[in-house]
């Protein structure tokens, strides 16, 4: 097991190594020089030059690229071209808003799917198993952004349930954030649930199938205690894989919806930056985007191993 | 009274008839044996007495267990019979059990199902039970996972697992086939021992009738869905009554007529010399030092023109590695592997010149043929190894001469792989491996996978084949009897070594090796027809 | 009489009969809007903003006065063509890519190829689209690659995945046999064997490219003004949903209708084509 995270924990390193190599090269193509960007047409080049050391352009790339890794492993991202303020504290507290609405989408998408999908696949072919795919059909049909703009209708502008938008931020409590991020989670997170569910069910029918299912019911366990003693933690193992790649989309996901909730997330912050041509905000923003996908996949690979005692042995 | 009394069952599926009027006894103590081809309804029959047929089955007749008709049972009061009074063993131990739990907590699951027991007196009379089926605590202890276990130590949990209550009845369904002759040998002795034990009844289900032969008290044969012939093991085989019977007996015990060979002074073909074969272990971490794995270990061996040779050994002794290296689908090592002096395999990729004197066929009827393609295509693909490309009307000709030589018709060209039952596939295989008539054939397990009236009848075919085209064959197979059946020359493998290699009948008769000795001597035989029996429970030493 | 009996068993699964129809009609739909619309979706009617579906405009028209039913046949072409060329774009690369990787299972090639599509696994298509949006600024051209790109690993692993199990059937060892090199199997062998399976997830990944061409747009990282696009016309209909709910419902129908066509489409492809599926039924 010790050995099986280490493993993945030096994929992860070089995963999260090439990936900012990618993002920084990326963003290197662009045309300009941000310096006389951001001073307009008529500056002097003295002061271009002088903003250039300011921001650190004037070094070589790799040791540009040397020198946003280094920051970024100390928390220092480096300053925004049109703020003049640390990049840090500009994410921060939109960090908090994206991150946790992700993790609040997927923990409710995994609490919905579950049951979904167990209750479908034990009822295959029969009312509810048929009712239950229809809807996750459609379920998987809707972009969540506009689900939410239709929640948005229905609970805060007709029944006036919660607001229409905003974070009130965690210091006015922990409850009142929940709630701000209640609508916006569940937007993003029921047509994922109906993939995962989807995708829960099929997998526990493919494990009905199983050679050790028929010595299950021969020991004498009947159809439904099969199906949970032994069917489903099979099943988890590709369940899993989704629920590590649903994190990336809900987490994009989320920065789409921030808009319709006017959500305080990293959603806007990226946006503004690109229009304002901040490329530095967008390459942080950016990599921490990345770096959570990375980080959530190598937790999904742990819980494989949790899971599959085949995985734990080898390597 | 039986113990078991199956009257007149029938079974339909989506209205196909699977089984008619079946009926048969199983009384306390006693081993009976069903037995038949694929289609005979065998496996049905015990998923029958289960009640666990497939969705969509029609049961009418009666199973009565002990009196009580499990037809009539309701599906919760069957979950209490499962597992307490009927336990069951199945034939693939390698996907039998749970991938992701302990084999202790399966094996007491079948106690904590039927008893109510805290679960530490269950996991130790699973560990008692463990014991007795030949796992002892300090090398398989409860913790351990099955896929840490080797197919026949998966078998003994599942056994293990069916019997743990000590049940009544105990159905077999083929549970020694995916196993090798060694490990087939102790899990039927280790059968016998408990059926005497506990005087459990065994109904034991199995396509082989050397295995039959050596365990049943009874036999029961079956031929599509029904019941043919009964009777007690030693006047069954004395006195067959029903010509299938008899049938399946012959063609268990098929000999191939191998023509006279018309060279006396043969050429060496292949050259097989100091040959070996590694392959990387996984790493254990980032800086170990590479770890290998000798598959094959300085092999050498000579193949004359005209020669019909067999390889045995059994799975994972190098077989399959060496072929492959013959075939020059692989480098090796060490060594050289030449065909008609030529080395098979040059210069990192195989050697075409070379390859074209060389065909092959595989094991799996349905999986060596791409089903998008027609036979016509299917057949003539080696003829892509020939320097110049024939003809349109001499690819036709060359198809339909093939395809008339294993005995299809010039017209099943167009027709597609599923349109053929299994033994009509292998013939197709073989004529794709005649096409460019090849110096040497290599037989990979060709007739395992066939039924034993077809396997005779494919056997007789590479006979005449041999008279027809003059074959040089090597005939890889785990299969002693078939080996001895085809060849007349013979090389036994293990652990990537060739241990003894002689004359077929020298080689059979009097072995000198000591894996030979115990190959042979594990393996099931069949009694001569008609011949007096020392006894039926002769199966292994 | 192969192809006709195809055809009866196609139009026997209800899925794929509707979802095919329901996918159609969008595809006429962006089909007919380069030769006709209704109105034209350029020019602004300002007197006739904001109306309710009615007789002369069947959706209803937008803020402008633009004829909504115009704008969706306008967007469908958008949609379709934009997911189209990304599904396109994943499939070119992906699919060489997966079936390279499965040739030389095990090897170094294998195991790059591997890496780089888990890598690109950790970009979602927005992160691309914002990436290179940065750099070279929004259009319908960005979403495209970005929505392509995150397609390459998805089609390189379906590929990879089904191409593995059938190099390890005995009919690719008998054409291995047969002298054929790994190129030439990949392609006689390999690749139609897989094509059911790649027909099937191209089908799936459409639809996902025409949400995610629909969500990029909404961000304002697709399609630019003044071609009309849903995810547009939907991020228009924001802050006017209260009083004029139809423009938001109507390319919400119009994004569901079809992603869910598509999808059904896809499902009764898969139990069309799976031949495990077809020999149980038959």
């Amino acid at each position: 097991m010790l050995r099986y995270t280490l493993k993945r924990a030096l994929s992860l390193i070089i995963s999260l190594a090439v990936a900012s190599l990618v993002i920084f090269f990326v963003i290197e193509v662009a045309p300009g020089d941000p310096a006389s960007y951001m001073l307009g047409i008529n500056a002097q080049p003295d002061t271009i030059a002088a903003l250039r050391t300011e921001l650190g352009l004037d070094v070589s790339k790799t040791q540009r690229y040397l020198n946003w890794v280094g920051g970024m492993l100390h928390g220092d991202f480096g300053t925004s071209y049109t703020y003049r303020t640390p990049i840090s504290e500009m994410v921060a507290d939109r960090m908090w808003v994206s991150l946790p609405l992700a993790a609040f989408a997927l923990v409710l998408s995994t609490v919905i799917a579950f049951p979904a999908g167990i209750y479908a696949a034990s009822r295959r072919g029969k009312a509810g198993d048929v009712v239950l795919m229809g809807a996750t059909q459609l379920g998987v049909a809707i972009p969540n952004f506009w689900f939410a703009m239709m929640m948005v209708l229905i609970f805060a502008i007709n029944l006036r349930w919660f607001s229409a938008g905003g974070f009130p931020g965690w210091d006015e409590g922990f409850w009142l954030g929940i709630k701000s991020l209640t609508l916006p989670a569940i937007s993003l997170a029921l047509p994922q649930a109906a993939i995962l569910a989807r995708v829960m069910r099929s997998s526990l029918l493919d494990m009905l199938g199983e050679d050790f299912m028929r010595s299950a019911r021969a020991k004498g366990l009947s159809r439904r205690q099969a199906l949970w003693r032994h069917a489903l933690r099979n099943a988890l193992i590709p369940v899993l894989t989704i629920i590590g790649l649903q994190f990336s989309f809900l987490l994009a996901g989320g920065i789409i919806i921030e808009q319709v909730f006017f959500l305080p997330g990293l959603g806007r912050l990226v946006f503004q930056s690109i229009s304002q041509r901040d490329l530095i905000v967008v390459e942080s923003v950016v990599m921490l985007l990345v770096f959570s996908v990375i980080v959530v996949n190598f937790a999904v690979d742990l819980a494989y191993a949790a899971v599959d005692p085949r995985l734990r042995s080898r390597s | 009274m039986s113990l078991l009394a199956i009257k007149n069952l029938s079974v339909e599926i989506h209205g196909n008839p699977i089984l008619r009027d079946v009926s048969l006894d199983v009384a306390p103590g006693e081993i009976v044996a069903v037995t038949g081809e694929s289609g005979s309804g065998k496996s049905m029959t015990a998923l029958a007495i289960m009640q666990l047929l497939p969705q969509g089955s029609e049961m009418s007749g009666a199973v009565m267990l002990d009196g009580k008709d499990l037809g009539q049972t309701s599906e919760a009061e069957m979950c209490a019979i499962r597992g307490n009074d009927v336990g069951m063993i199945f034939q693939e131990p390698m996907t039998a059990l749970n991938p992701v739990q302990t084999i202790g907590d399966q094996v007491a699951e079948t106690i904590l199902i039927h008893e109510d027991l805290p679960r530490a007196q269950a996991l130790s009379r699973a560990r008692d039970m463990l014991d007795r089926v030949g796992l002892d605590a300090e090398n398989f202890p409860l913790s351990r996972y099955p896929h840490e276990l080797s197919g026949g130590q998966r078998q003994r949990v599942v056994i293990a697992m069916a019997i743990v209550l000590r049940p009544k009845l105990l159905i077999a369904d083929e549970p020694t086939t995916a196993l090798d002759v060694t490990t087939q040998a102790t899990i039927l002795d280790l059968l016998k021992e408990l059926v005497s034990e506990f005087g459990m009844g065994l109904l034991m289900i199995t396509h082989d009738l050397a295995v039959v032969a050596g365990m049943a008290d009874r036999i029961v044969v079956m031929r599509t869905g029904e019941v043919v012939e009964t009777g007690p093991t030693q006047s069954l085989f004395q006195n067959m009554q029903h010509p299938y019977t008899r049938m399946l007996m012959e063609a268990s015990d098929h000999k191939a007529t191998l023509p006279p060979h018309a060279n006396k002074d043969p050429e060496p073909l292949l050259q097989v010399v100091n040959v070996s074969r590694d392959y990387r272990l996984p790493r254990t971490s980032v800086i170990a030092r590479q770890k290998m794995f000798r598959a094959v270990d300085d092999v050498s061996f000579t193949l004359k023109k005209g020669a019909r040779a067999g390889l045995v050994g059994e799975s994972g002794c190098g077989k399959s590695t060496l072929t492959r290296a013959i075939l020059g689908l692989e480098d090796i090592q060490e060594g050289q592997i030449l065909l008609d002096g030529e080395p098979v395999f040059s210069g990192n990729k195989a050697n075409l010149l070379v390859r074209r004197k060389m065909q092959v066929v595989f094991q799996d009827p349905f999986g060596s043929f791409n089903p998008r393609h027609r036979v016509d295509r299917l057949v003539s693909e080696p003829l892509h190894l020939l320097s110049e490309r024939p003809s349109q009307s001499e690819r036709t000709s060359a198809i339909a001469e093939a395809l008339i030589a294993v005995g299809l018709q010039p017209e099943d060209a167009q027709k597609y792989i599923h349109e053929f039952s299994g033994g009509q596939r292998q013939r197709v295989a073989i004529a794709r491996a005649l096409i460019i008539k090849p110096d040497l054939i290599v037989f990979d397990e060709a007739v395992s996978a066939l039924d034993v009236s077809i396997r005779a009848q494919i056997l007789d075919l590479l006979a005449e084949l041999c008279e027809q085209y003059s074959l040089t064959y090597l005939f890889i197979s785990h299969d002693l009897s078939v080996v001895r059946s085809i060849t007349e020359q013979v090389f036994v493998m293990q652990s990537g070594k060739i241990v003894e290699q002689g004359e077929t009948e020298t080689v059979f008769t009097n072995p000198s090796h000591p894996y030979t000795q115990q190959l042979i001597a594990a393996a099931p035989k069949l009694p001569e027809i008609g011949a007096q029996q020392k006894g039926p429970k002769n199966v292994a030493s | 009489m192969e192809r006709t009996s195809a055809i009866v068993t196609a139009l026997r699964s209800r899925n794929f009969v509707i979802g095919g129809a329901l996918s159609l009609i969008f595809v006429f739909l962006a089909l007919l809007s380069f030769i006709w619309t209704p109105y034209d979706v350029t020019t602004l009617d300002i007197a006739h903003k904001l109306q309710r579906p009615n007789l002369s405009h069947w959706f209803g028209t937008d803020h402008f006065g633009r004829d909504i039913f115009s704008m969706i046949m306008v967007g469908a072409r958008t949609s379709i063509a934009v997911a189209l060329l990304a599904v396109g774009m994943g499939m070119g690369l992906g699919i060489p890519l997966g079936l390279a990787a499965a040739a030389s299972q095990g090897r170094w090639l294998d195991e790059f190829i591997m890496r780089g599509n888990d890598l690109i696994f950790a970009f979602p298509s927005l992160v691309i689209a914002i990436l290179i949006t940065a750099v070279f600024g929004a259009s319908a051209v960005n979403a495209i690659v970005a929505i392509g790109i995150f397609n390459i690993p998805v089609f390189a692993r379906v590929t990879r995945g089904a191409a593995l199990s059938l190099w390890s059937r005995e009919f690719i060892l008998a054409a291995r046999v047969a002298g054929k090199n790994t190129a030439r199997i990949s392609l006689e062998h390999i690749l139609p064997n897989v094509a059911n399976l790649l027909i099937v997830q191209g089908t799936i990944q459409f639809s996902l490219g025409i949400l995610a061409e629909a969500g990029l747009s909404y961000v304002g990282l697709g399609a630019q003004p003044p071609t009309p696009s849903w995810g547009r016309m939907l991020a228009d209909a924001q802050t006017m949903v209260s009083f004029a709910p139809h423009l938001a419902l109507i390319p919400g129908m119009a994004i569901i209708l079809t992603v869910l066509g598509l999808n059904l489409m896809g499902d009764g492809l898969r139990d069309l084509l799976d031949p495990r599926i077809r020999n149980a039924r038959s």
